[in-house]
């Protein structure tokens, strides 16, 4: 049995006078990943961004409805914002590691809730680095700069930094997109393996990549979504034409 | 030879010219300065007091009074700077607050020094009865060196990756941590070279601390801020124009100014190590 974890209702933003995401009721399941794919413009990184709150700095956004998680509202008056982006982590699409040591990365989350006891950061910063597979690689050298890693290291590093708040779900946004084809495939498989840890909900601009890894494919056209389902129904049986017309790349 | 040709070697001699006066003029400044002023340097220069109304011993007193007001002068500003930076940058509410600010910026920026001295003179001398001291004379540094060092600030929280910021408060972090443990930590280099630069612009000062904080002769070094100081550009001033002893005073006044240059070249030196230890280990 699948879990609903998150429910949007008649979500609907704007930016000033551009209406951006158009009444959409979505539904996210629990330690499933579920891909949000469309062509450049309709809308994917706003959506994403609206589960984060992450719209909320930007001043010209406006937004109605609701985005519920477990059953509780996110832009609720009196949900606390710091709280959903604990409960909600994020990846972006440029890794954005901050100029401190690798350790104080990943530990970052814990220290500025309080966290003091080192022997509850170190575990921390352990078992985050290892399930985002990268343990190997930096625990000899956990206190030298982030930004001495690859960037497909730099990716798997951002992506242990938000594990180690322990999210219920975690956001990617084109995770992938500044990466080789090796780190690609490498954080691919590292989301299939995340799945029974955490709920995932990643844009791509890669089809194959969105077939490869998701359970559910959502596709959004111009602020809409057309279409969701499971992913191999989605990519065998679209319902909509649209659809159909994006995976075989007659737009994009 | 054709036309293009006599501009090209016209034009490139130019510059060529250009360059040798630059360093003709930069070159005999030094020379000037320097052998006016070294005849007088040694060791005792630097640690003993002035003596028999300023025709020999030392200029003691005087570095260590510039050494102070520069110091506390900095200590007031670069707390107030990096504060009204942060606060420009990032929360820049109200508009008509920050519209003020940045036009007192601006045109403080550009006041003549001895405006500030009088200003000094007035408001900490004056009205807040601070009398003729230290800390009047590092409170009215500290408003001159507060437009650099804002400007400077502003620039170095401006050019942190806005990537860094949407990522921390992506984790979970508050405004505030945010501000406090990634962008400030990232932009503390620059702040600091921009700091740097300030002091040597401070220490040079004359005109703030002549109505403020300086005084010609003095038995003592300063035990308290209440204190009046010696400092070295005044130093220099008082020798070329008071006294009766020019013979003897003139090759101390340069004496004097050849301490004070190598002190503002240190720390520019400094500002400009760090600048390019910071470029060198940036990677964002
Ligand atoms: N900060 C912003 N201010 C104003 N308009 C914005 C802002 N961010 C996005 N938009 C607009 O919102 C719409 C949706 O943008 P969004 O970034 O969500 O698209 P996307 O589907 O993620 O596209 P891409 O695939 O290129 O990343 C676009 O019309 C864009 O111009
Ligand atoms: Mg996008």
């Amino acid at each position: 049995m699948v879990k609903e974890l998150i429910k949007t209702k008649n979500l609907k933003l704007w930016f000033t006078d551009n209406y951006v995401l158009h009444d959409l009721d979505f539904t996210v399941y629990e330690k499933k990943i579920t891909a949000l794919i469309g062509p450049s413009g309709c809308g994917k990184s706003t959506l994403l961004r609206s589960f984060n709150r992450m719209n909320d700095l930007i001043p010209e956004c406006k937004i109605e409805g609701e985005i519920l998680l477990e059953g509780q509202n996110i832009y609720d008056s009196k949900a606390d914002v710091t709280d959903v982006r604990t409960k909600i982590g994020m990846v972006f699409q440029r890794p954005n590691p901050f100029p401190k040591t690798i350790y104080n990365n990943v530990a970052y989350g814990l220290q500025i809730r309080g966290e003091k006891r080192k022997s509850v950061l170190d575990d921390v910063v352990e078992k985050s680095l290892r399930d985002a597979w990268i343990w190997d690689e930096v625990k000899d050298r956990l206190h030298t700069s982030a930004l001495s890693l690859s960037g497909g290291q730099q990716q798997r590093m951002c992506i242990a930094r938000a594990l180690a708040n322990q999210p219920k779900v975690l956001l990617l946004d084109e995770p992938t997109s500044a990466l080789d084809p090796k780190s690609t495939a490498k954080i691919e498989e590292l989301c299939i393996d995340l799945k029974d840890k955490v709920t995932i909900l990643i844009v791509t601009h890669n089809i194959a990549q969105a077939g490869r890894i998701s359970d559910y494919t959502t596709f959004m056209y111009l602020g809409d979504i057309i279409e969701f389902g499971e992913t191999k129904r989605v990519f065998t049986v679209p319902k909509d034409k649209r659809t159909e017309d994006y995976l075989t790349g007659v737009f994009g | 030879m054709n036309k293009r040709k006599l501009q090209e070697i016209v034009g490139v001699n130019f510059l060529r010219l250009g360059v040798i006066f630059t360093a003709f003029f930069l070159i005999s400044f030094l020379y000037i300065i320097f052998s006016k002023g070294g005849s007088v340097l040694s060791w005792t220069f630097f640690t003993d007091f002035p003596r028999e109304g300023m025709t020999t011993g030392g200029i003691y007193p005087a570095i260590v009074g510039t050494l102070y007001l520069t110091i506390l002068s900095i200590l007031i500003a670069l707390p107030l700077g990096v504060f009204t930076a942060i606060y420009m940058v990032h929360l820049a509410k109200p508009y008509w607050l920050m519209r003020i600010v940045r036009i007192a910026v601006n045109t403080l920026a550009g006041v003549p020094s001895i405006i500030y001295g009088l200003f000094g003179l007035t408001l900490f001398v004056r009205i807040m009865q601070l009398e003729v001291s230290l800390i009047s004379g590092a409170l009215t540094l500290a408003i001159l060196a507060l437009p650099v060092i804002i400007n400077a600030s502003e620039e170095a929280i401006r050019s942190v990756p806005r990537s860094f910021r949407e990522g921390s408060l992506a984790l979970g972090a508050t405004e505030r941590q945010t501000i406090m443990r990634v962008i400030v930590p990232t932009a503390l280099p620059n702040i600091l070279t921009g700091a740097i630069i300030s002091i040597g612009r401070v220490a040079g000062e004359t005109a703030p601390i002549m109505f403020t904080a300086a005084t010609f002769y003095s038995r003592m070094l300063p035990t308290s801020i209440n204190h009046e100081v010696m400092a070295l550009p005044y130093h220099i001033y008082a020798l070329m124009t008071e006294g009766s002893k020019p013979d003897q005073q003139v090759p101390i006044a340069y004496g004097t100014a050849v301490v004070l240059l190598l002190l503002v070249m240190f720390v520019s030196a400094t500002a400009i190590i760090i600048r390019y230890k910071i470029r060198k280990s940036r990677k964002w």
